[in-house]
């Protein structure tokens, strides 16, 4: 072969797998555009989505034992070129995105049959599969620039896929337009961050810019470049007060976006906030550290009680969702404001079980929606017995939300708790566990009218279709199965602590 | 009181314009109602970006990074840093499509709620809420 | 319908020069100011100003709406097979001394030009089916409300 004459050795299937992670996608998308085939659609979609969980799957298995995968885009050298790198932080982010996408999408077939015209069916498919790549290379990418740039095309096809919602409801428009501006907004101040970052290293791969961070310490350059990306990327997360466009995006989206969006997009913000905050800064800096002590800290522990408590007086159960998940990223961002190993530990868990506890809620929601036409609490009222998997599914989340021991959620607050008695922040516990009370009302309300109040008469309502029912039950069986079996979670997500938590090194 | 450094000043030109250009649109994103003067102030808040990126790109003599005819780099020439240049084209085609997407959205509002005046979109959005309540919160007993 | 003569004769004289200026820019791109985005731009602006003086119509009769949704996706396809030819000669992903190992600056060369055509066919299909989305709305004002 021609190959042997310039000493290269050929790479191998595995040694592709970072890049593969993102092509399989992102050659599908624009591949069923140009198919035009209403009928391949979905096909190629799934088996895209099926393809990449098992990637990420194996990724995730390399990486475990705390090693990292380089893969060098266009054979160019890390730091000069684009760097692919998967420690175990992202590979279990990548695989929580793949895993979400793959079950969702079988769910989004029948759901979308119903909530959007099949006229739109293969460019929805597309931006679908446009935003999940965009997702994944987020996730998985080492260089700065290169995640705002995913960043963009992740969200410039979520602004598409939310504003579909207008069939149903003419609101998705305003939401998706607002969401527009925030994440703009978000993603300009993210951009202008890295601007001053590459201004104070010239570099923009992230294990090198922590590199030089680590040598020259804080300056002022640095320290607005902080603030910028914190900014950027907590407009992203949905970071309490600057969470205003999430309600009402997760509301009138489509419901199977919504249940993706929801398990997967703010989820992969956070991944960057943490990368940012652990690996390419040093949390050792006084800025950081006051940063997250005075200001992300407060802010969290308001995200978890005021969004509880609007999400209590909802009437409608996909907006009371959305308001939980604002409430819940505030779990999130506690858990990294502890700036230790366990903290961020909880954080990385309870990202995952956050994730696979609000897809099963959703996808509940979608099938309420797709049978008896609405999520109100009296639409839905007494449709506990009429479809029996559904409520029992939303049972399930629900407790999950909670944090009931036995289920996923309960998992992650409770090392959350350790890591905030590990800091003797007694009073922070406190709160932590008053603030899943507000969840027990807010869940209560919904269990209550799906299974104490009667049914409506001459009520239609039957079951949702299979198709709906067995990915809802998937993420709630992975919810229990989670709450049960914590070596995976737990040791995955203490790997992924300690690669972040020890900086630059952990990026070596 | 010490004196104003005007070297200081003057030498960072670039931030100050940088600075004054980046608040002008972000104060029209946030202060107008018009929904297309908001996305006006977004392009002109990116433009900002775009310009601080290509003002840190400049080397002190440097001229442009090109390579001559002949491919034969002098060493002596100083080059200014093309990368930030690469990088905006990237970013000017993100600010390309929001603008694109943002105003098809808008085209699309325009269509459902007949106003593109963020006032007006809230009063119906409003009334809407509102009617979902009267609707949906009768058996629950609560009132909005 | 027939006013305008002078911006119907000089449109239709500017149009050539305009594709061809184009293709000057797309396929100098390699080693002189210029490439896909840019030459995709300038591609799009003689559909576009086409369309503006000889009205929408005219301009999708030349170009149909599905020709350019599939000219949009085409582009990326074009740009990533690049990448996926060398990922499976056994380089990485978009590594264009895959092209022609035997002289890697010639597979650089050839690599730029293959992207950076696909660029451009992208970059012109999303110009022009921005332009076709917002001028084949039906207007709710019509032009002497303004």
């Amino acid at each position: 072969m021609a190959t042997e004459t310039v000493l290269h050795t050929a790479l191998t299937l595995v040694d592709q797998l970072p890049a593969l992670q993102i092509l399989v996608s992102f050659i599908a998308a624009p591949l069923i555009v140009v198919l035009g085939s209403r009928r391949l659609a979905w096909p190629i979609a799934f088996a895209a989505s099926a393809l990449s969980l098992v990637i990420a799957a194996i990724l995730l298995s390399q990486v475990l034992d705390g090693s990292i995968i380089s893969y060098r885009m266009g054979g160019w050298a890390p730091p000069l070129g684009i760097e692919y790198r998967v420690d175990a932080a992202n590979a279990f982010v990548l695989f929580l995105v793949a895993a979400i996408s793959t079950v969702v999408l079988p769910y989004a077939r029948t759901s979308f049959s119903k909530e959007i015209s099949t006229r739109h069916h293969t460019a929805f498919y597309a931006a679908y599969l446009l935003c999940f790549s965009g997702l994944l290379g987020v996730t998985i990418t080492g260089d700065a620039f290169n995640v705002f740039v995913f960043l963009e095309v992740s969200s410039l096809s979520t602004y598409v896929l939310i504003a579909q919602g207008a069939e149903r409801d003419k609101r998705a428009l305003t939401a998706a337009y607002d969401y527009l501006i925030m994440g703009t907004v978000g993603a300009t101040f993210f951009v202008i961050g890295i601007g001053f970052l590459y201004m104070a290293t010239g570099t923009l791969n992230l294990a090198d810019i922590a590199d030089r961070i680590a040598e020259q310490g804080s300056n002022r350059t640095i320290r607005a470049a902080f603030a910028f990306i914190v900014v950027g990327i907590g407009l992203k997360v949905a970071m309490y007060p600057l969470h205003r466009w999430l309600p009402n995006a997760y509301t009138y989206a489509p419901s199977a976006v919504t249940a993706f969006l929801a398990a997967t997009a703010t989820k992969v913000a956070v991944y960057v906030m943490l990368r940012f905050i652990f690996s390419v800064f040093q949390p050792n800096f006084l800025f950081e550290f006051n940063t997250l002590e005075f200001i992300i800290l407060p802010f969290a522990l308001i995200a978890m009680f005021a969004c509880s408590f609007v999400a209590i007086f909802q009437s409608d159960f996909k907006m009371m969702l959305a308001f939980s998940s604002v409430a819940q990223i505030g779990y999130i961002l506690l858990g990294i404001s502890f700036l230790t190993e366990t903290g961020v530990t909880a954080a990385v868990a309870h990202l995952f079980n956050h994730g696979i506890t609000k897809a099963t809620l959703f996808m509940a929601v979608g099938a309420y929606v797709f049978t008896a036409n609405g999520s109100y609490y009296d639409t839905i009222q007494g449709l506990g017995r009429r479809m029996p998997l559904t409520s029992a599914a939303v049972v399930v989340g629900g407790l999950s939300l909670i944090g009931v021991p036995g289920t996923a959620g309960f998992i992650s607050k409770w090392v959350l708790v350790q890591g905030a008695l590990e800091k003797g922040w007694w009073p922070v516990a406190i709160l932590i566990v008053a603030s899943s009370l507000l969840a027990v009302i807010y869940v209560w309300r919904v269990i209550e009218v799906l299974y104490m109040r009667p049914t409506p008469e001459n009520c239609e309502v039957r079951e949702a279709p299979m198709s709906m029912v067995v990915p809802m039950w998937i993420a709630a069986l992975a919810c229990i199965y989670f709450g049960l079996n914590t070596d995976l979670t737990l040791s995955a997500a203490q790997t992924a602590a300690q690669g972040l938590m020890s900086g630059s090194a952990g990026m070596r | 009181m010490q004196a104003i450094d005007w070297e200081f000043v003057v030498g960072h030109i670039n931030y100050w314009l940088f600075i004054v250009l980046m608040m002008t649109g972000f104060y029209i994103v946030v202060a107008k109602g018009n929904l297309v003067k908001k996305i006006v102030g977004l392009n002109i808040f990116q433009t900002a970006v775009f310009m601080l990126y290509i003002s840190i790109g400049k080397v002190t003599g440097g001229t442009a990074p090109i390579f001559p005819l002949d491919m034969n780099v002098d060493p002596a020439v100083v080059y200014s840093n093309p990368l930030p240049h690469v990088l905006i084209l990237t970013a000017i085609v993100v600010g390309i499509a929001t603008t694109s997407l943002g105003l098809a959205l808008i085209v699309r509002i325009r269509e459902e709620y007949g106003t593109i005046e963020e006032d007006e979109i809230l009063k119906i959005e409003k009334e809407m809420a509102l009617q979902d309540v009267r609707q949906h919160s009768e058996v629950i007993g609560e009132r909005g | 319908m027939r006013h305008h003569l002078i911006l119907r004769v000089i449109t239709k004289l500017l149009i050539g020069s305009i594709m061809l200026f184009a293709l000057y820019v797309q396929f100098h791109g390699d080693y002189s100011p210029g490439g896909g985005f840019q030459a995709g731009v300038i591609m799009a602006v003689a559909f576009i100003i086409y369309g503006v003086v000889f009205s929408l119509d005219e301009a999708q009769r030349v170009l149909p709406p599905w020709v350019v949704h599939k000219m949009a996706a085409l582009g990326v396809l074009i740009y990533a097979a690049t990448g996926v030819y060398s990922l499976f000669v056994g380089y990485g992903f978009l590594d264009y001394t895959a092209l022609s190992p035997d002289y890697p600056e010639k597979g650089q060369h050839y690599g730029i030009l293959l992207v950076e055509l696909g660029v451009g066919v992208t970059v012109t299909g999303v110009m022009v089916t921005i332009y076709y989305a917002f001028t084949s709305r039906t207007p709710i004002m019509d032009d002497e409300a303004w």
